[in-house]
């Protein structure tokens, strides 16, 4: 059993690839962090990222994979799911391997995991863009502050910048500290400085004069549309798991 | 805006607009274009209230006076409730502050009877034209049609709307004229037929033109109250069918009376809401438009009520053991698709897989098929299988025994009143 160790970029998982058949290495377990001698591992392999070597990667999964598939890929790596290198790796390993495209093999277990994984990522992306709630601050731009289960944030932009284009926004991630920004013509990632004093959640100083009334009618339009007969908690529960609560205008 | 005056009259004309269920923002493919505000895409439901229903669509009445004295509704003529009325204006900017907020995917706007059906319309015509035209607003727009609304009326709707309902109320006239009689039921087909052929007529346009303008590009539906007359699921059933198939409709809602009213014709008012009843004729209804069943399979003259205990599809599965065991590496889609508890996208996932190697158990767990269900019903890679001869009766036994709450029979029961 070998352990790679590499940097946590998609070009090093890309690159560890590579170092896998160069080696013709079987048992692997691929780890993200930082390269430390260290002897607790018998067999250790440092993975340094290289833009080649990455790239002949990409080009052999292109050749045997769809474009959609590569991209789903992508996406599961940026995600940042723990512990999740292996079943991207394991899959692409499958897809060289194999003598066709085996991208819809759903009896693998790589594929099957990589669609999981899939369908997690795009449930967050989703409820995001259902769960984001802005604050309309005195510069007219509008602000939400959130913290998604995984990275999600790049998969937000086309939706967002698509449906608000005429209204400057930010959506702030404050698990991960980074957040993306639209003026008006183009979106960026920014980060913000916050002290111990404020937070990513403290708007009330800087809020539009209107925007405390559209809270109170949306909280009011919210417990209004309920229809207490057919109270349901479990089903309100697993619609909306009670760590999004606390970003929910209508529940806090 | 007198913020109090206007969160009594939202508290009011919510509270009125809430037993209408449908809450869809989907269907229609409305672009941002003109960097305006808003898109219509897939749908998105922004909250869920405490009952556990989706929260789409700011879903409001323009006003709760009302001409009309249909029994079920909570804003009939002789209710005793506060009314309230909001101009176009306080409507539109309501509107336009929630979606900016990311609160809503769009306005769903129904109204009282106030004066005649032309002049209610000509309203709610209004509010969607302000939005469309005065605010590059492209989000969702869902208008009801005023039940007897003039056509010229309704081709102006169509323009501005993303959908048009004219709810049914009634699964059946003899229903609707018990509850609801200054009600007519042709007077609620003709805008269902008028909008059916434009909608089609616009579509061709639209093909040959392509900057044509879209007409209620997500369609129509409608609505019917369940458990309010005696009407058995058959009768719904096949009414909702007929509907599907002559009028075009993208939905069909069923909502389980809520009563709201004393009135000897209705439900006494502590009368439990029909909820699993409900759950049920959308559970059949899936398996009307995705599941390639015919509404005879699933409700006919010797099965006129849907079993409460288990849903639709293994109440039709234990009806035609003969069919079982179906091999799912050998099976077309289509009848891998009756199986109990094998969902479209695990017969896609399924079809997909055995091209690649045969299916286990294992397998079909992983891929998600609910196994407790599927299992009396399946050969697959393995050669575990149930080998007991049992009749459906036995299977239903044993998937209640396993199974949860959901299940479990709820207290009330429907009345075979024919």
């Amino acid at each position: 059993m070998y352990t790679l160790v590499y940097d946590g970029t998609f070009e090093g998982l890309l690159t560890a690839v590579f170092e896998i058949y160069e080696r013709k290495l079987f048992h692997v377990k691929l780890i993200k962090g930082e390269w430390r001698a260290s002897a607790l591992f018998e067999e250790v392999l440092e993975i340094i990222t290289d833009e080649n070597r990455a790239n002949r990667v990409l080009r052999g999964l292109r050749k045997r994979l769809s474009v959609a598939c590569v991209q789903r890929l992508y996406i599961a790596h940026m995600a940042e799911m723990e512990n999740e290198e292996n079943a991207i790796v394991g899959f692409i390993r499958y897809a060289f391997d194999a003598d066709r495209n085996i991208e819809e093999d759903y009896g693998n277990k790589y594929v099957m995991r990589i669609s999981e994984i899939i369908k997690m990522v795009r449930r967050e992306k989703h409820r995001m863009e259902a769960f984001v709630r802005f604050q309309k601050l005195k510069d007219e731009t509008f602000y939400s502050a959130v913290e998604p289960d995984f990275n999600v944030l790049p998969l937000l932009i086309r939706h967002f910048k698509d449906r608000y284009a005429d209204q400057k926004w930010m959506i702030y991630d404050i698990k991960r500290r980074y957040g993306i920004y639209y003026d008006l013509h183009d979106t960026q990632y920014i980060s913000l400085d916050f002290s111990e004093t404020s937070k990513p959640t403290d708007t009330i100083t800087i809020v539009s004069h209107d925007e405390l009334m559209y809270q109170s009618l949306w909280k009011n339009y919210f417990s209004s549309t309920n229809i207490v007969s057919r109270k349901n908690t479990k089903l309100h529960l697993r619609h909306i798991p009670k760590r999004y609560w606390r970003h929910l205008t209508e529940k806090f | 805006m007198n913020v109090e005056r206007i969160t009594e009259k939202l508290n009011i004309l919510a509270d009125a607009a809430k037993y209408d269920v449908s809450c869809a923002s989907s269907g229609s493919k409305r672009k941002n274009e003109n960097k305006g505000l808003g898109n219509a895409s897939n749908g998105i439901c922004h909250s869920y209230t405490e009952d556990g229903r989706c929260v789409s669509l700011l879903k409001i009445l323009l006003t709760n006076h009302c001409i009309f004295d249909c029994a079920y509704c909570v804003s009939r003529k002789n209710n005793d409730v506060k009314r309230a009325a909001f101009t176009v204006q306080e409507v539109v900017d309501l509107t336009i502050n929630f979606y900016r907020r990311n609160y809503i995917e769009g306005l769903f706007l129904s109204s009282g009877i106030f004066k005649d059906a032309d002049y209610t319309m000509e309203r709610l015509v209004r509010v969607a034209k302000k939005l469309r035209t005065e605010h590059n607003f492209n989000g969702y727009i869902h208008l009801k049609s005023i039940p007897g609304a003039s056509d010229e009326l309704m081709r102006e709707a169509g323009l501005y709307a993303d959908r048009l309902s004219v709810n049914l109320e009634m699964p059946t006239e003899s229903g609707l004229k018990l509850l609801a009689p200054d009600k007519n039921r042709q007077d609620m087909i003709n805008p269902m037929n008028f909008l059916k052929k434009e909608i089609i007529q616009r579509a061709e346009e639209k093909k040959l033109f392509k900057n044509a303008p879209a007409f209620a590009p997500a369609g129509q539906s409608t609505q019917v109250i369940i458990g309010a007359t005696p009407e058995n699921d058959q009768q719904i059933l096949q009414s909702a069918d007929y509907f599907y198939q002559n009028f075009n409709l993208k939905r069909v809602y069923y909502s389980g009376y809520v009563p709201v009213l004393t009135d000897k014709r209705l439900p006494a008012l502590n009368t439990a809401v029909p909820m699993v009843r409900e759950n049920r004729l959308y559970q059949a209804d899936w398996l009307m438009r995705f599941y390639g069943f015919h509404v005879n399979e699933i409700v006919n003259k010797d099965q006129p009520l849907l079993d409460l205990d288990i849903d639709p599809k293994l109440g039709w599965a234990i009806r035609n053991m003969q069919i079982f065991p179906v091999d799912i590496n050998k099976a077309d889609l289509q009848l891998i698709l009756r199986v109990p508890g094998i969902g479209i996208q695990s017969a896609q996932k399924i079809v997909s897989a055995r091209k690649f190697a045969r299916v286990s158990w294992e397998q079909l767990k992983k891929i998600g098929v609910a196994i407790n269900r599927a299992r009396y019903f399946i050969i697959c890679k393995s050669n575990e299988f149930e080998r007991r001869d049992l009749t459906g009766n036995n299977i239903k036994q044993f998937i209640l025994a396993e199974s949860k709450s959901k299940y479990i029979k709820n207290t009330q029961t429907q009345l075979n009143l024919f």
